[in-house]
């Protein structure tokens, strides 16, 4: 057992940090959720790519340099640490991108990958439905084939990045006759913009359109964005769940960053005699490096070639969490000006109240733990 | 980097799991609590076979250490059999030894440690003030706020007070004894003993939380109301996920505290080892209902002892002063 970093990773972490330093705008971005801000984010991807540093892991011939997860939590680190801005486009890059390496086509991820990578194409994921949340496998929208490709028609909801993304990947139904609701599922790319594609922005609690609702109509979709075989789509979604994905969806180094300002601003504004809220700080340390050591140990597990599987719901449920905490430390050491929206931590504390809600629910991520982690029966939701 | 245990390190740990799995652990408390610690000592004798405690002496002195990440390891299955003794302490008192840079008491005293021959207890400054078995300790060591290391005199433990958990045996140092060292470099030895005993208590703590989560997770398997088993509803399995989840997270924090050994690891691992165990207890004692509130039943072995565990060496706000002095600049 080991934690010591060696001289490759640590030259690695060095240039990372040096093109950040020179890189990293000085003062930060109008927020992502609105359209100013979308589109100077879309810009710094382009500004991470043009030196390879926008997908580090990914292999070379998309944009990446091909590294480890060991370096890909290292550039996470000094990341965050530079105080770089959010990811625009890291629902493609987290979400989409690991479906496209298990199963996609060369020629797909050829067409895909490479625009991805520059943010030249953003993404937007289309999972939920208003009717199917938490029971994602009973989506209704539908895929009919059509010459050359499919028709989408049906209603998609809480679609993150959608109000200003350009594409956007889901499942859809095209086989309504099949015995079981997660088969008979498609797993599918299509346009924003193309005719029959409707996004209305939601506002989110703070008011940003941070999601929309997407009505589709009859959206022609070709064949060649269709990932996988059709009737597939369920096993394509759920397969990259437990693997990297669950490792890799919020970086440690996020959470290191975030416990260091937070420990500055104790600094500067803590009551020293306050000592509850003195602890929470500590725990707040204490939590990230627990969040880092976990997925350490995680990506080790990776590297001998152990699947993480249902490990990923601890990951999910304790960073959400954790975040939530965070933030509320922060803004509890803040006093008044906690209440001024344009604060440092006053956007991301409203980002953390999504967390326990997207990405699977807690709830359901604690059924998970309990039933195939612990062996508990399974039980009615 | 590998951030994992090697095979050899988990080949050792299930020795000692199914070594302790053999032993009548829980008979062996019971006795221990009685003041019989015939049992228990039967049970060191075979953990000593395992080389187990010579892991904190170094070679010089007939050990084979110090190998702090495999004595943390070896620890957190003590916990989880729930070992009676001064495990804890007869490590962190041959760290205490081998530190002082003095020939003498480390000859002395050492290889009988390392052979688990003998045991210690010890009282340090920063810790607590009530030496934890020392009517069944071979040797009761104390060090003095003034750096003063003596062997409490032999024949004079005091009549033991009774702790919450009842296999842990407290008694007050008596005055006087031998004086056995003095000076800065028993206070610098001192510190480093409280660190290890920190993290050995913290290594106990996620091994007893372990045991309290698989025995609750069976316990609400078998268990039946309503007509179905209880662990298939959704309050139950949220809250046995809750307990897995805090002892997950607790496990590399006692992995990273192991190979550092720095003080702010150290607390952190202890602070998130206790408290996860502890909740384990609280998890444990509710879902058994009313039997997991007797002391008949086994369960209460480990229910008792989550919360001494989380204080002893080092309490949660003890710990959270220590990582916050850790990161000053």
């Amino acid at each position: 057992m080991e934690l010591t970093e060696s001289a490759q990773v640590a030259s690695f972490r060095a240039e990372a940090r040096a093109w950040l330093a020179a890189h990293v705008p000085r003062r930060p971005l109008p927020s992502l959720e609105t359209a100013e801000g979308f589109e100077a984010h879309r810009e710094w991807e382009a500004l991470l790519a043009a030196d390879r540093w926008s997908v580090v892991s990914w292999p070379e011939e998309y944009g990446g340099r091909g590294v480890d997860l060991e370096r890909w939590l290292v550039f996470e680190e000094e990341y965050w640490a530079a105080g770089a801005p959010g990811r625009v486009s890291q629902n493609g890059i987290n979400l989409l991108a690991p479906t496209l390496f298990d199963h996609a086509s060369p020629a797909q991820r050829a067409r895909v990958l490479p625009s991805m990578a520059s943010g030249e194409v953003i993404w937007a994921q289309a999972w939920s439905e208003p009717e199917s949340g938490s029971d994602l496998a009973s989506l209704k929208s539908r895929a009919e084939r059509t010459e050359g490709g499919w028709l989408l028609s049906g209603q998609k909801t809480w679609s993150s990045r959608a109000a200003f993304a350009d594409r956007a990947f889901g499942i859809f139904r095209t086989d309504p006759g099949a015995d079981r609701p997660h088969r008979g599922l498609t797993y599918l790319m299509f346009g924003l913009r193309e005719p029959g594609v409707t996004v209305r922005p939601i506002g989110r609690l703070d008011g940003k359109p941070a999601f929309a609702e997407l009505f589709l109509d009859r959206v022609f979709v070709p064949d060649d964005d269709v990932i996988g075989e059709p009737g597939q789509g369920w096993r394509i979604a759920m397969a990259t769940t437990g693997n990297e994905r669950g490792l890799t969806l919020r970086s440690p180094g996020r959470f290191l960053a975030a416990a260091d300002r937070l420990l500055a601003l104790w600094r500067e504004r803590g009551d020293p005699a306050d000592t509850a809220l003195r602890d929470r700080v500590a725990d707040a340390l204490v939590g990230a490096r627990a969040y880092e050591l976990f997925t350490r140990a995680g990506a080790s597990r990776l590297a001998a070639g152990t699947p993480v599987g249902a490990e990923s719901s601890l990951n999910k449920v304790f960073w959400s969490e954790y975040d939530i905490a965070l933030h509320e430390t922060a803004l509890d050491l803040l006093g008044p000006d906690a209440e001024l929206a344009a604060g440092e931590w006053a956007e991301p504390w409203v980002f953390s109240l999504a967390g326990p809600i997207y990405a699977g629910t807690n709830e359901i991520q604690r059924d998970i733990i309990a039933e195939r982690l612990l062996g508990l029966p399974k039980g009615r939701r | 980097m590998r951030f994992l245990p090697t095979e050899e390190q988990l080949d050792f740990t299930r020795t000692l799991r199914s070594l302790l799995g053999a032993a009548e652990v829980p008979a062996a408390v019971r006795a221990w609590a009685a003041g019989d610690h015939g049992p228990g000592l039967a049970v060191w004798s075979r953990l000593a076979d395992t080389g187990l405690f010579a892991l904190a002496v170094p070679e010089a002195y007939e050990g084979m250490g110090p190998l702090p990440v495999e004595l943390a390891l070896g620890f957190v299955e003590l916990g989880r059999a729930g070992v009676p003794g001064p495990a804890v302490e007869s490590a962190a008192a041959a760290v205490l030894l081998a530190r002082l840079g003095e020939e003498a008491p480390a000859k002395r005293f050492l290889p009988g440690l390392a052979a688990g021959t003998a045991t210690a207890t010890l009282t340090l400054p920063g810790g607590s003030p009530y030496a934890l078995d020392a009517d069944a300790a071979t040797w009761h060591f104390t060090v003095s706020a003034a750096g003063e290391l003596r062997l409490a005199p032999a024949g004079t433990a005091v009549a033991p007070l009774a702790s919450l958990d009842p296999a842990r045996r407290l008694g007050a140092p008596a005055d006087g004894g031998e004086l056995l060292a003095a000076g800065p470099a028993v206070t610098a030895a001192a510190e480093e003993a409280l660190w290890w005993a920190r993290l050995l208590t913290a290594a106990q703590c996620l091994g007893v939380g372990e045991a309290l989560l698989g025995r609750t997770v069976e316990y609400v398997k078998q268990r039946t109301q309503f007509g179905t088993p209880i662990g298939g509803f959704q309050a139950v399995k949220h809250r046995l996920a809750d307990t897995l989840l805090g002892l997950e997270f607790a496990r590399p924090l006692l992995w990273a505290a192991a190979l550092s050994l720095e003080p702010g690891e150290i607390a952190a691992a202890k602070l998130g080892a206790g408290g996860a165990a502890y909740a384990a207890a609280l998890t444990a004692l509710q879902l058994h209902g009313a039997v997991g509130y007797t002391e008949e039943l086994d369960l209460s072995l480990w229910l008792r002892k989550a919360r001494p565990l989380r204080d002893a060496w080092g309490t949660p706000a003890q710990c959270r002063a220590q990582v916050l002095q850790s990161r000053e600049r």
